[in-house]
């Protein structure tokens, strides 16, 4: 069904225009929406979830995302946020981690062999942010913004987003600075500005259909850096935390309506 | 920094070097991305300290040093506009993911609209297309297009557009290729 679904993407996109291959792409995104494959992840990542795991043979089921152990509803939409046993503003993906570490008692070169998957193997952790983030549906967003750490994660993000550096001199404003610019057919959001970064945190981690992979923040922000020609960020790392709490803290207010469905 | 403070301009709450320092600890290298493309040099420096508006006088003495890092080709700038289209469409090079000493390509289609053909275009950068015909094709537009696409921060220090030559991702041969891809009577971008 995969393959299926990316082959007739291409076959109706290819011969239009531009302004038609953008306006189809669009018609296409609701088509799937009903039957996306997004469904599918939550129910795997609710698996994982409950699986005993690691040397303390638990699940993750009493992981603290923020609101408690095991409280799930509407965690996802505070994240990041501080967390004080780590002492440390944690996203995510880092505080999925961080349970696997310590709950679990995982080594972390375990738990992070295989952050990102590919098409024919999803990630442990693109499964279970699915299932995590789908519980903060219709929640608003409301990423921690009062500790001083996460101010201080959110002023060293600004800064992060403004920064030119790398092999191209790029930052990320050099592709999401102005309004309506496009790379090739892509569209490029002002994610510096509330309206525009509102309905895009709002809908991450998301399903990409021009891949068929089921991806996370900490993939996005990886994959842009790629194409900016810096060296990798490491995965759950403060510098990667701290881009994504400013851009949550940027698109506080919208309601959760995710995992997404992109081009 | 110094002259940036004399000019009146107020560093960002956490400034160039204190980003620099962290990338330095939560990046990686990987493939041919190496650690030493997050060490600033001058101009990023400048325009990210500036907001990509650097003090008039500062930029005109930057821009006539990477000026001076162009080594530009003797005899005729123009190659092989039809190399030039396939360098203009190839979106690789110089990331951790390409296969380092390969051909990298100009990613040129990522951000200008060139041949009218194409219709998958970004706009990052302005149209181009039938560039040659409205600008000419003199030896001094063959050496603004070479020097542009060589080292965009010579023209415009603050510039979206990579420094394509200065960075290695292109060859003197294919930046050729690519001046006649704008500039040749019967490149599809002028026809
Ligand atoms: C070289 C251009 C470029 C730069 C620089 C860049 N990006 Fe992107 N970014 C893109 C493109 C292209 C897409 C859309 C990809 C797609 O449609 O699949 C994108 C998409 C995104 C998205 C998802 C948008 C959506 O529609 O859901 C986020 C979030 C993002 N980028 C963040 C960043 C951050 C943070 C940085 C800096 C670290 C950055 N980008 C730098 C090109 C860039
Ligand atoms: C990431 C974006 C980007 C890429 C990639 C890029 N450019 Fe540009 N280019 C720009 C921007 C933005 C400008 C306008 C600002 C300026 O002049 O510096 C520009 C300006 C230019 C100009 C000057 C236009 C004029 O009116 O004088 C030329 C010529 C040009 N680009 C050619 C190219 C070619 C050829 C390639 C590929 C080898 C390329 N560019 C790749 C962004 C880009």
């Amino acid at each position: 069904m995969k393959r299926f679904l990316a082959g007739c993407l291409l076959a109706v996109a290819l011969p239009l225009a531009a302004q038609d291959t953008r306006k189809e792409i669009q018609k296409y995104q609701q088509m799937i929406a009903d039957g996306s494959p997004v469904e599918l992840f939550e129910l795997e990542g609710e698996t994982l979830w409950k699986k005993p795991q690691g040397p303390s043979n638990v699940s993750l089921e009493k992981c603290d995302l923020g609101l408690g152990p095991g409280v799930l509803k509407g965690a996802y939409a505070r994240l990041p946020r501080y967390f004080k046993d780590a002492d440390r503003v944690m996203d995510l993906e880092t505080r999925l981690l961080h349970c696997m570490t310590t709950l679990q008692r995982r080594s972390r070169e375990d738990a992070t062999k295989r952050v990102f998957g590919n098409e024919n193997q999803p990630s442990e952790m693109e499964y279970l942010s699915a299932y995590v983030s789908a519980q903060s549906r219709g929640m608003k967003m409301a990423a921690g913004n009062s500790h001083a750490k996460e101010k201080e994660a959110f002023e060293l993000g600004k800064a992060m987003f403004f920064h030119r550096a790398g092999g191209w001199d790029m930052s990320c404003a050099s592709c999401h600075g102005e309004e309506g610019k496009r790379i090739r057919m892509q569209d490029l959001p002002v994610l510096s500005k509330p309206e525009f970064a509102r309905p895009i945190v709002a809908t991450w981690p998301a399903y990409r259909v021009s891949n068929s992979q089921f991806k996370t923040m900490q993939w996005r922000i990886n994959d842009c850096y790629r194409q900016m020609r810096y060296p990798e960020p490491k995965f759950a790392s403060d510098a990667t935390i701290a881009l994504t709490t400013y851009l949550a803290v940027t698109a506080a207010g919208e309601p959760y309506r995710g995992p997404g469905t992109k081009r | 920094m110094k002259v940036l403070l004399a000019l009146g301009l107020i560093p960002l709450a956490v400034c160039a070097q204190d980003v620099q320092k962290v990338l330095q600890r939560d990046f990686q290298p990987r493939g041919q991305a190496t650690m030493d493309r997050v060490v600033q040099d001058g101009v990023q420096r400048v325009c990210t300290e500036s907001n990509d508006r650097p003090p008039a006088e500062l930029a005109k003495q930057l821009e006539a040093d990477q000026l001076k890092s162009i080594p530009f080709p003797q005899g005729s700038l123009m190659g092989d506009w039809k190399n030039g289209e396939r360098i203009a469409q190839n979106g690789r090079g110089g990331q951790w993911t390409d296969a380092p000493g390969a051909a990298g390509g100009g990613s040129c289609y990522n951000c200008h609209q060139l041949s009218p053909q194409e219709a998958s275009f970004g706009t990052l950068g302005p149209s181009l297309l039938r560039f040659g015909a409205t600008r000419g094709n003199s030896p001094d537009m063959q050496r603004y297009v070479y020097g542009k696409i060589y080292n965009a921060k010579a023209y415009n220090l603050c510039s979206q557009m990579p420094r394509l030559g200065y960075s290695g991702t292109l060859t003197p041969e294919q930046i050729k290729d690519l001046v006649a891809l704008l500039l040749d009577p019967s490149s599809p971008v002028n026809k």
